[in-house]
């Protein structure tokens, strides 16, 4: 019996999807030959310059990039250690200012006005001026115990200007959360700082997590600040190669470590994006 | 609709290649100078015809250019360039400066100044992406400490290895703190010479490396209380040279190198060394 009556596609079914690959086929054909096209015009117009020579052997020379490679990369773990250890600090400071300003008490009203000027003042200074400022004012002042390390000071630096750019993104997420989440949690018999602590938090935090990663994007990017103030990073490293030979290819290949980093996090930003979707409407595709 | 999506950005790239259509250089072209003939004043290819643009950093530091001002022909590389101007046959107003970053000094492409002068150390490697002129000062690298600092009395560079080293970047200084001090530690590189010298002012760093006539400067003017330690013996018996920094192949140099030249046995370039660098003599060598 049941060989007698297997399942058959249909011949209007067959026709169907034979149209569809055509189409499929068809479509991928014209988008291969347009990027080929374009890609193609476009190196072709690079090539074709008559400077090309020139800035080939200026930004694109192989012994250069073999020959500056080493130094950059272990410039590179330079970043990498910075990165390491701003972060974690970071969250904890952004966090700490973002809840600073949620304090209604009046008597802690001189901490909020702090938090406030806090996120204005070093959200407002460019973050290169701002390891300026602590990289040389603060050994200038001569204070004994003050971290003298380039490196402390350049995190120091990062620090206190991402904290201001978090803070505000911690407190974004915290007044998306409903108001009715708290009221309800209060109802509950939760105070609030335990309202704040299990209802409110767990919910901001989620949603403001690719806002987040994109904020660490850009903090491994300027962790290269801290060149300025002596440490031998990727970017310091391959500007010393660049003026000892005065070719540009050792900037290429900083360029390229950064991007190795910063597109994994990138794909996981979209990652965690695409799962808070599934979560939020599932099967809504 | 597929179709006029295929076309639009072939279109656009067409646009933008023929908007930056390729444009020949001419000026590189010339035959290299040789008599005195060819370095007649009109017959030189300037960038700009009757005037003869010089490049040079900012800001412009003593004692190679004095107060920040390269057109006050004070300082030494002011008073070269006017001199090697004067032997080209150009009056003083018909000098123009242009400021030019170190880092762009050497990019690639046509450049906006005739020469660049700017305390730019010849090397071989360098001499793959721009001409240098003939060598204007022979230059030798110096270390400079604080008078109380712990490698005050330092007379070789073994007694270095263990100092934190402070330098610019880019500058050659950088080498020779590599190639002779050794140092156990990393020396600090910072973006310009005013941030080396405040980063010894803090005590930051234990010492820093500068050419010998910056050293001297930086002594006398810059920071009190500091002292040169000693300069550096000249790497593998080849002094280092600054030269003139001019566009890859640039035709000029034959005639920079002519009026360089005579300058050099007419006793003039060693006048204005003496007028400028006279305090750059007598540091002790450290071996």
């Amino acid at each position: 019996m049941s060989t007698a009556t297997t399942w058959a596609k249909s011949d209007r079914q067959r026709e169907r999807e034979r149209l569809r690959r055509r189409d499929a086929r068809r479509s991928g054909a014209v988008a291969t030959a347009s990027t080929v096209g374009v890609f193609g015009l476009a190196v072709w117009a690079l090539v074709s310059s008559p400077g090309w020579p020139r800035v080939r052997e200026t930004f694109f020379s192989w012994s250069e990039f073999a020959g500056s490679f080493g130094d950059v990369l272990s410039g590179f773990w330079v970043n990498v250690q910075i990165f390491l250890i701003a972060e974690p600090i970071i969250l904890v400071v952004g966090l700490a200012v973002a809840l600073a300003r949620g304090v209604r008490t009046p008597a802690f009203f001189p901490l909020r006005a702090l938090a406030v000027a806090y996120t204005d003042v070093f959200r407002g200074i460019p973050t290169i001026l701002l390891v300026y400022l602590v990289g040389f004012g603060v050994p200038a002042l001569n204070l004994s115990g003050a971290p003298s390390s380039p490196l402390a000071l350049g995190v120091i630096a990062l620090v206190l200007s991402y904290g201001a750019y978090v803070a505000e993104v911690f407190r974004a997420g915290i007044a998306s959360v409903h108001p009715s989440q708290l009221a309800a949690a209060r109802s509950l018999g939760l105070s609030r700082p335990q309202a704040l602590r299990y209802v409110v938090l767990p919910q901001a935090i989620r949603t403001v997590v690719p806002p987040l990663l994109n904020d660490f994007a850009s903090l491994q990017k300027d962790t290269a600040l801290v060149a300025v103030l002596g440490v031998i990073e990727a970017l310091r490293q391959a500007q010393i190669h660049s003026a000892l030979t005065f070719n540009y290819t050792p900037y290429l290949a900083a360029a390229l470590l950064f991007v190795l980093l910063t597109v994994p996090l990138a794909r996981f930003t979209d990652w965690l994006a695409a799962r808070a979707e599934r979560r939020r409407a599932p099967g809504d595709r | 609709m597929l179709r006029r999506l295929t076309v639009l950005p072939v279109l656009a790239v067409l646009v933008a290649a023929a908007a930056c259509a390729p444009a020949d250089d001419t000026t590189a072209a010339a035959p290299s100078a040789s008599g005195t003939a060819a370095c007649a004043k009109e017959s030189l290819p300037l960038k700009t015809a009757g005037t003869l643009t010089i490049g040079t950093d900012k800001p412009a530091y003593e004692p190679w250019f004095s107060d920040d001002d390269p057109t006050n022909g004070k300082g030494f590389e002011s008073a070269v360039a006017y001199a090697v101007a004067e032997k080209l046959g150009f009056a003083e107003t018909e000098v123009k400066w242009e400021t030019v970053g170190f880092d762009s000094s050497y990019a690639p492409g046509p450049k906006t100044f005739d020469f660049d002068i700017n305390q730019v150390s010849i090397s071989e490697a360098r001499a793959k992406a721009v001409t240098f002129s003939a060598g204007y000062y022979d230059v030798a690298q110096a270390v400079v400490g604080l008078e109380d600092g712990k490698f005050a009395s330092a007379t070789g560079v073994a007694a270095l290895k263990d100092a934190k080293i402070g330098v610019q970047v880019g500058t050659t200084s950088l080498t020779a703190v590599q190639d002779q001090i050794k140092p156990g530690t990393q020396p600090q590189v910072f973006n310009n010479q005013i941030d080396a010298v405040n980063a010894l002012k803090n005590k930051q760093v234990d010492a820093i490396v500068v050419d010998l006539p910056t050293a001297f400067y930086v002594t006398a003017a810059q920071i009190e209380g500091s002292k040169i330690i000693g300069q550096l013996p000249a790497a593998g018996g080849t002094p280092e040279r600054f030269g003139l920094v001019l566009e890859k192949g640039s035709a000029l140099v034959g005639c920079l190198d002519q009026a360089l030249g005579e300058l050099r046995s007419s006793g003039d370039l060693a006048k204005i060394q003496d007028q400028w660098l006279a305090a750059a003599a007598g540091a002790p060598v450290l071996r």
